[in-house]
């Protein structure tokens, strides 16, 4: 047993640059908790800094010493927390758990393929990332400090140096970690196709696919799509930047006291570029979690789930939908107004897809036999932000309601509801799910109760009160909004949304302890622990020969049969 | 089980409460600051149409998923036959249908019209045009005075007395009145704003007004808003400009046709 082998080449090249995909989605889960708790904490600086402003905190400033001189935070660096938080947990955390870490994990066992058609690929995915991610945090490391023009980063602010502090080298920074994910998402998405129109297992047609399958597929053609839009927008941007280019810098520009020499741009390209990804990005984050909750519910329910079919076209639709409504993030950018009208109704129409997957969800619980372990709570927890979160979208779509909307806080509370909230308990449900696959041990469910119920109602009410404070016109990305009168009872919510903030903070450590206890304390887990129809839990799979939720089949014996059973 | 059943009756009552807390906290207080525009009524019955509906479909989602675990949370068999593909298509075109002519049919019929109103249409003839130019972190205002015409200004020109670049040599601008953060209007008259950015995008948000237009450097914006109340209506930056972005605060002073031209007599001879 004690059998101590040297460290050798090989044995760095099985554990640490794996091409085995199991290993390669851990490692991505793996980053992204990492990553996870530099956003939280980040989130932290922020919520304290916007309930208590200007109060002196002398530990923070021993920390800090340049950003918090004295302990008292400075506007420019709010706005390099803001922005790290916003590109941390949008690009590092969810896609990196819910699409490269899960996705990685979960394809080959769901379609039966031995593994990922380019495991090498898979591998340098996950290594590109992590450069990103050392590239990203370098920022703080730099002079100016991280970049500070928000997740967005809109040009003139990010393209000119004197802008603001963090437009310095942090700026550059994150244009070479955005660079660098851009990378890897092409990598990880190009193989997620591939995997799944080729490597399938016989018998798995493309109609047997569970749905968290066909989200994976969407998904992924989406990002291939939509990614190449803000590599050109980076590309340019270091341009302008770097190399006295003028893409998005006019005439007339004027900085201190010097008037820039470049001339011919318009800010709005970025604009439209940047969008033209970023509203597709919110899909490709949003359908897993679709996938996942619609997959589990059956688990849950012994039920088959509803609407298959409608849910594919479903996400195809959004899909191609998805590409043509960038412009609602623009309504009041200056772009033309006859094409805000335009946008608005494309926009809208995607309520009605999203409106029909959400009712086979509700659909599928209906009648069903419901149990409620961990990952089901999740899931169900998702529906309810997906429901919340989706509706405040009909505001934002809207160009009319948009005028009053735009940039307060309710943008901030939707999109956290959905692309914060949704995800998350998406993936949450995920990890409990398939943790027994990952690690062959169940996570604990009473630590897991405990983190259920300290996160959901608080994920909700403080994104909720967002919402009705942005209603009262709270402009976002404010270091703080002590002198504005009309904003005095929306400033009095902001101690209370911090506790909120803190409390599921600290929620969350409690699932990280839950997750490394559980690897290698956690109950032992027999084969197919959650009884299951799905190939990944089926031992020796071997052909399918049937659709993934067959549930209480009558005339079965069991409640469950698996994919690869013949008869029946 | 009797686990189980504490779970189902939690999860119930717990969606049902969190759905009661949103209609509650909607109902709790007027959200929208005191609204003081013409156009701004048809935006605030944009807004309030999107309140009532979606708040119709909060109650009746979270009514239902709360009806839903708690009625089959915890049972040991399915209730229901398979539903046939005839069904999951009836049901998901009913649902699409609704939300459809909902989200459209307020879109088209409360939102648009409006918009049109707001963004596509010349201000009229006797608008008090406005010349506002955003820097890093104030707003420069200038009128036109009483030649009606704005002067000259060139980028190179820019100092720090003459922070709009403006032309000595142009006579237009002899009589153009120039001031900082502060926007003087007549109640009932049209404001036309021509919007102009020197260095970063900012964004002109007059919550009160329902009134929002990014500045973007190298354009010149052009929009109009009627002020129905007299009274100061504080001039917030919607866009992200720099470190000074929260504090980059204006006010709009709203006043009779008399006082406004009191207050313009003082500029030009004061």
């Amino acid at each position: 047993m004690a059998d101590v082998r040297p460290v050798t080449f090989r044995t760095v090249r099985r554990y640490l640059f794996s091409t085995d995909h199991r290993i390669v989605g851990i490692q991505f889960l793996m980053l992204s908790m990492a990553m996870a708790l530099c956003g939280g904490a980040l989130m932290a600086l922020m919520r304290m800094n916007l309930a208590w402003p200007g109060i002196k905190w002398p530990l923070l400033g021993a920390i800090f010493p340049h950003a918090m001189q004295s302990g008292i935070m400075k506007p420019e660096f709010y706005l390099a927390i803001m922005t790290m938080h916003g590109t941390i947990m949008v690009f590092f955390v969810i896609s990196l758990a819910l699409v490269s870490g899960l996705g990685n994990l979960i394809i080959p066992l769901q379609t039966g393929a031995r593994g990922m058609a380019f495991p090498v690929l898979s591998m340098l995915s996950f290594w590109t990332v992590v450069a990103a991610s050392i590239v990203l945090l370098a920022g703080f490391a730099v002079e100016g400090g991280a970049s500070a023009a928000g997740w967005t980063s809109y040009p003139p602010l990010s393209a000119v140096r004197s802008a603001v502090p963090g437009s310095n080298w942090g700026q550059t920074l994150w244009i070479a970690a955005m660079a660098l994910f851009i990378a890897s998402f092409t990598m990880g998405a190009v193989n997620f196709i591939a995997t799944i129109l080729d490597e399938r297992a016989k018998g798995m047609s493309l109609f047997r696919m569970p749905l968290l399958m066909w989200s994976y597929l969407v998904a992924s053609a989406l990002g291939v799509l939509a990614f190449p839009a803000l590599f050109a927008a980076v590309t340019l941007l270091i341009c302008d930047r770097h190399f006295g280019t003028s893409f998005y810098l006019p005439s007339g520009l004027f900085f201190g006291k010097r008037l820039l020499a470049n001339e011919g741009g318009t800010p709005l390209l970025w604009q439209h570029l940047f969008w033209f990804l970023g509203h597709p990005e919110v899909y490709i984050l949003a359908m897993p979690a679709w996938g996942v909750v619609l997959d589990l519910i059956p688990v849950f329910t012994r039920k088959p789930v509803f609407g298959y079919r409608v849910t594919v076209h479903c996400f195809s639709a959004i899909a191609v939908l998805s590409l043509i409504v960038w412009g609602h993030h623009m309504y009041v950018s200056g772009m033309s107004p006859y094409a805000g009208e335009f946008f608005a109704i494309a926009s809208l129409a995607i309520t009605v897809p999203s409106t029909m997957i959400g009712v086979n969800m509700l659909a599928s619980l209906w009648g069903g036999a419901i149990r409620f372990r961990l990952p089901m709570l999740f899931a169900i927890a998702a529906i309810v932000m997906f429901g919340t979160g989706g509706f405040g979208g009909m505001f934002l779509g809207n160009a009319t309601s948009d005028i009053q909307l735009h940039d307060t806080y309710f943008v901030v509370g939707h999109f956290h509801l959905l692309i914060g909230g949704m995800t998350l308990m998406a993936t949450f449900a995920a990890l409990h799910y398939w943790f027994p696959k990952m690690f062959g041990r169940m996570m604990d469910e009473r630590l897991g109760r405990v983190h259920f119920w300290l996160t959901f109602p608080t994920f909700y009410f403080i994104f909720l009160l967002m919402q009705f404070d942005g209603l009262s016109g709270m402009p976002r990305r404010y270091y703080s909004w002590e002198k504005y009168d009309y904003l005095a009872i929306a400033r009095g919510h902001q101690v209370y949304i911090s506790v909120l903030a803190f409390l599921l903070g600290a929620a969350q450590l409690i699932w990280v302890v839950n997750f490394f206890r559980s690897i290698w304390k956690g109950r032992v887990a027999e084969a197919n622990p959650w009884n299951a129809a799905t190939l990944e839990w089926q031992e020796g799979a071997g052909e399918v020969h049937r659709w993934p939720y067959d549930y209480s089949v009558p005339g079965a014996a069991n409640d469950c049969t698996p994919q690869t059973e013949r008869t029946g | 089980m009797a686990d189980a059943a504490k779970t189902r009756r939690a999860l119930a009552l717990a969606v049902w409460i969190i759905g009661g807390i949103a209609i509650a906290l909607a109902l709790s207080r007027r959200w929208l600051p005191p609204l003081a525009s013409e156009h701004g009524a048809g935006v605030d019955r944009m807004l309030h149409y999107s309140l009532l509906t979606t708040g119709i479909m909060i109650v009746a989602g979270h009514g239902v998923l709360g009806y839903v675990l708690w009625r089959f949370g915890g049972r040991d068999r399915i209730g229901f036959r398979m539903a046939s593909r005839k069904t999951e298509r009836r049901w998901s075109l009913v649902a699409g249908v609704c939300m459809a002519v909902v989200a459209e049919g307020g879109v088209l019929a409360l939102g648009l019209p409006v918009w049109k109103q707001y963004f596509g249409s010349t201000a009229p003839a006797n608008a008090l045009t406005i010349e506002v130019t955003t820097e890093q972190f104030a707003w420069n205002v200038r009128y036109a005075g009483p030649d009606g015409l704005f002067g000259r200004t060139d980028p190179k020109l820019i100092t720090l007395d003459n922070p709009l670049g403006m032309d000595a040599a142009d006579s237009h601008g002899k009589d153009d009145i120039v001031s900082l953060n502060v926007l003087h209007a007549i109640v009932g008259r049209p404001v036309r704003i021509r919007l102009r950015s020197k260095d970063v995008l900012h964004s002109f948000f007059l919550p009160n007004l329902r009134v929002k237009q990014d500045s973007v450097p190298g354009m010149t914006i052009d929009f109009w808003f009627t002020p129905t109340r007299t009274g100061r209506f504080e001039l917030a930056c919607a866009q992200l400009c720099g470190f000074g972005h929260y504090e980059m605060r204006g006010v709009l002073i709203v006043e009779s046709a008399e006082e406004w031209a009191r207050w313009a007599e003082e500029q030009l001879h004061g």
